[in-house]
C-alpha cells in the first residue's frame, strides 16, 4: 500500500514528459532531445524556486525552458527544413552538459519542495482516497494532465486536426488546416509539460539538484511514448508501470543484488519488443479475426512523424 | 560565391560558438583566457596528457569512420554508444580470459571488439529490416541493454575479487594491454587501426562501386530497388561495418586506456562521433582532424575543475554549439538560397 503511494507520486514527472512527448510526435515533430530539456528543466526549476523561494516561478521557469528547446527543434525542422534527429541529438548534449554547468551552485543543498495537499473528502473514499487524493498538486496534475490530453485528442475538433498534422498533413493542409502552425503550437506545449516534468522532479520527487540529477529519464519517456502506442492514457499506463519496476528493483536488492541497475532498463527490451510484436503479421492476423483486440493492441506511429510539410 | 563570403560561411558559426562560451564563462566570472590556456594545456600541456588525447582521437576516429558508412546508407545509427559498448565488452572477454602471445593477443582483443560490435549493430539492423524498428529507438534500446550488460557482468560474473564494486572489473593481465609508446600512454597500433579505417572508409565511400550503391540505398530505396540494387543486404552489410568499427573504439578503450572494464565503457565517444560527423557533413575527410579537435576539447576539458573550478561540461557546450551553429548557418543558408530562386516567380505571380 506504502509502495503503491509512493509509486503514484514518483512517477508523476514521467507522466508529464510521456504525455507531452506524445502530443509532440502526434503532429509529427519528434523532440529527441528530451533527456537533456528535461534535465535542463529540472535545474532551472529547483534553481528558480530556490533564489525566488516561489515553486510557481520554478515550475513557470521549467516550462519556459522546456518550451524554447521544443521551439528550437520545431524551428530547425519547419523552417530550416533540417533534419529533427541530427537537431534533438545536438540539443540533448547540449541541455545536458548546461544544466551541469548552470546548475554547479545548486548542487546538494535543501531547496523548497511541493507539500502534501491531501484533498478533503476524497481522502476518504476507501482504498482510492490515500492512494489517489492525499498526494500533492503535482500528482493530481499529472492525473488532469494524461485524462485532459487523451479527451482533447480524440474528442475534439481541435484534436482530430492535430492528428490530421500528423498522419496526413498535405490532406489536413487541402482542409485548410495551418499544418506548420499548428506543429509549432503543439511543439510548444508538449516542450512545456517536459519542462513542468522536469520541475516536478526536482520539486517533488527526487528533491534538489545533484550532477545529471535526471539521468536516463527522458530516454525512458521517450521508450514509453512508443510503447503507450501514441496514445496519452496508455503512455502514462506505461509510465506508471515502469515506476512498478523501480519500486519492484528496490523490494529484491536484497535477494538479487545486482537487480537494481538491471531492472531499470527494462523499458528498452520492452519497447523493442512491443514494436517487434506490433508490426508483426501474427498480431496483424489476430486482430483481423478478433477487431476488438485491435483498440487495445494497435500501436502506429503517425505516418508524417519526422518529416518535413512544405504548401508547395 | 565568392571567396570572402565562402570563409564567412565557414567562421561565422564557429565565431558564434566562441562568443557563446565566452558568454557562458563571463556569466560565472571566470576568464575566458584562462580557461582556453587550461584546456589546450590539460590536453597538450604533457606527454602523458599528448598521449591521452591522441588515444581519444583513435576512438574518436573509429567511431565517426563507422557513422560515415552508415549514414550515407541513410541510416541514423544512434546505437553507436551501444555499439562502442557492445566492442569493449567483447574484447574484455578475450582480455581475462584467453592467453597468447601479445601479438596475437592484440589481434584477438581488436578482433574480438570488431565481432562484438558488428554483431550489436546488426541486432539493431536485423530490427530494422525484419522487425520494422526505427534504427533510432532499437539503437537507443540495445544501448540501454549493453549499458546494462557491462553493469551486470561488474557486479556480476567479473566482479573484483573480494568486495563487488561498481568501479570496474579488477584490470586485465598486463599481457592484454596495448603496448604503448615509451611514456607516452598512447598505443601505436590503436592509431594505426584507426589511420587504416579512415583511410577505407574514404576510400570505400567515394571510389568503389559499394560506396556508390550505399548512397544511392541512403538517398531513395524506392529507387536504388528498381535499379536492381539489393536494399536489406546494403542497410545490414553497413550496419556490420559501422558497428565493427565502434567496436573496436570499444577494444582500444578497455585495453588501451582504462585496462579494465567499466561500466558504460564506451564513455560517450559513440554520441561524439555523431556530433563529428554532422560537423563532417557526412565526409570521411574531415573527421580526422574535427576527430582531433573534439579530443582535445574532451581530455582539455577534463583538467578544467583541477585548475579553474569549472566544470568539464564547458568542453562539452562549446562542441554541442559548434556543432548546432553549423547545423543552423547551415539551414539558413538553403533557406535564402530558396528563397532567391523562389522571389522572381512569386513577383510574375502577383
Amino acid at each position: 500500500m506504502n509502495e503503491l503511494h509512493s509509486l503514484i507520486a514518483a512517477a508523476a514527472p514521467l507522466v508529464f514528459a510521456v504525455v507531452g512527448e506524445t502530443i509532440t510526435e502526434k503532429a509529427g515533430i519528434i523532440n529527441l532531445s528530451l533527456e537533456g530539456s528535461l534535465m535542463l528543466a529540472a535545474m532551472t526549476g529547483f534553481a528558480v524556486s530556490y533564489e525566488t523561494n516561489s515553486l510557481l516561478l520554478g515550475f513557470l521557469a521549467a516550462a519556459i525552458v522546456g518550451m524554447l528547446v521544443a521551439l528550437l527543434v520545431a524551428f530547425s525542422s519547419i523552417s530550416l527544413k533540417l533534419n529533427q534527429v541530427a537537431i534533438g541529438f545536438v540539443l540533448f548534449q547540449l541541455c545536458t552538459d548546461m544544466s551541469t554547468f548552470l546548475g554547479d551552485g545548486y548542487v546538494r543543498i535543501p531547496g523548497p519542495s511541493v507539500q502534501a495537499l491531501p484533498i478533503p473528502l476524497l481522502e476518504d473514499i476507501p482504498i482510492l482516497g490515500p492512494l489517489l487524493f492525499d498526494q500533492n498538486l503535482v500528482v493530481y496534475a499529472s492525473f488532469i494532465v494524461a485524462i485532459a490530453a487523451y479527451y482533447f485528442m480524440f474528442r475534439t475538433r481541435q484534436g482530430l486536426e492535430l492528428q490530421g498534422v500528423g498522419e496526413r498533413p498535405e490532406a489536413a493542409h487541402a482542409r485548410g488546416v495551418s499544418v506548420n502552425r499548428l506543429r509549432y503550437l503543439y511543439t510548444a506545449i508538449g516542450g512545456s509539460l517536459v519542462g513542468v516534468a522536469g520541475a516536478s522532479y526536482s520539486l517533488a520527487v527526487k528533491l534538489g539538484w545533484s550532477f545529471q540529477h535526471t539521468r536516463n529519464l527522458g530516454w525512458i519517456a521517450l521508450a514509453i511514448v512508443i510503447f503507450g502506442g501514441w496514445q496519452p492514457l496508455r503512455a502514462a499506463a506505461g509510465a506508471y508501470l515502469f515506476a512498478g519496476l523501480l519500486v519492484l528493483a528496490q523490494l529484491l536488492q536484497e535477494p538479487l543484488p545486482g537487480i537494481a541497475q538491471v531492472l531499470p532498463t527494462i523499458p528498452f527490451p520492452l519497447m523493442i519488443f512491443t514494436l517487434v510484436i506490433v508490426y508483426s503479421d501474427w498480431l496483424r492476423q489476430l486482430t483481423d479475426r478478433f477487431p476488438a483486440l485491435r483498440a487495445l493492441f494497435a500501436s502506429e506511429p503517425p505516418t508524417a512523424l519526422g518529416t518535413v510539410f512544405e504548401t508547395e | 560565391m565568392t571567396l570572402f563570403r565562402q570563409i564567412v560561411r565557414v567562421l561565422a558559426p564557429v565565431v558564434g560558438a566562441v562568443v557563446f562560451s565566452v558568454l557562458l564563462l563571463l556569466l560565472v566570472g571566470e576568464s575566458p583566457g584562462g580557461a582556453l590556456t587550461a584546456m589546450v594545456d590539460g590536453a597538450l600541456g604533457t606527454s602523458a596528457r599528448v598521449g591521452d588525447t591522441l588515444t581519444a582521437w583513435t576512438t574518436l576516429s573509429l567511431a565517426a569512420a563507422g557513422l560515415a558508412i552508415t549514414f550515407t546508407a541513410g541510416l541514423w545509427n544512434i546505437g553507436v554508444e551501444g555499439q562502442v559498448i557492445a566492442g569493449a565488452i567483447a574484447a574484455s572477454f578475450v582480455a581475462r580470459e584467453v592467453t597468447a602471445p601479445p601479438a596475437i593477443m592484440i589481434f584477438l582483443i581488436l578482433l574480438a571488439g570488431f565481432i562484438g560490435g558488428s554483431i550489436w549493430a546488426v541486432l539493431a539492423g536485423l530490427l530494422k529490416v525484419r522487425g520494422k524498428v526505427n534504427e533510432i529507438f532499437g539503437g537507443l534500446g540495445l544501448t540501454f541493454v549493453a549499458i546494462s550488460l557491462s553493469t551486470y557482468l561488474i557486479i556480476g560474473p567479473w566482479k573484483r575479487a573480494g568486495v563487488a564494486s561498481t568501479g570496474g572489473t579488477d584490470p586485465f593481465p598486463e599481457s592484454s594491454w596495448l603496448p604503448t609508446l615509451g611514456d607516452l600512454r598512447v598505443s601505436l597500433v590503436a592509431i594505426f587501426v584507426a589511420i587504416l579505417a579512415l583511410a577505407v572508409v574514404y576510400v570505400l565511400l567515394r571510389g568503389t562501386r559499394f560506396g556508390l550503391s550505399l548512397r544511392a540505398v541512403g538517398q531513395n530505396l524506392q529507387s536504388s530497388a528498381l535499379f536492381g540494387i539489393p536494399n536489406t543486404r546494403y542497410l545490414l552489410t553497413a550496419f556490420a561495418l559501422g558497428g565493427a568499427l565502434a567496436g573496436m573504439a570499444g577494444a582500444i578503450r578497455v585495453a588501451g586506456f582504462y585496462h579494465k572494464l567499466v561500466p558504460g565503457p564506451g564513455g560517450g565517444h559513440g554520441y561524439l562521433g555523431i556530433l563529428i560527423v554532422l560537423l563532417a557533413g557526412y565526409k570521411a575527410k574531415w573527421i580526422a582532424p574535427l576527430a582531433f579537435f573534439f579530443a582535445i576539447v574532451a581530455v582539455g576539458a577534463s583538467q578544467l575543475p583541477l585548475q579553474l573550478g569549472l566544470d568539464a561540461s564547458l568542453g562539452g557546450i562549446l562542441r554541442s554549439v559548434l556543432v548546432l551553429f553549423v547545423l543552423l548557418a547551415g539551414g539558413w543558408q538553403a533557406r535564402r538560397a530558396t528563397r532567391a530562386k523562389a522571389a522572381p516567380t512569386e513577383e510574375v505571380v502577383a
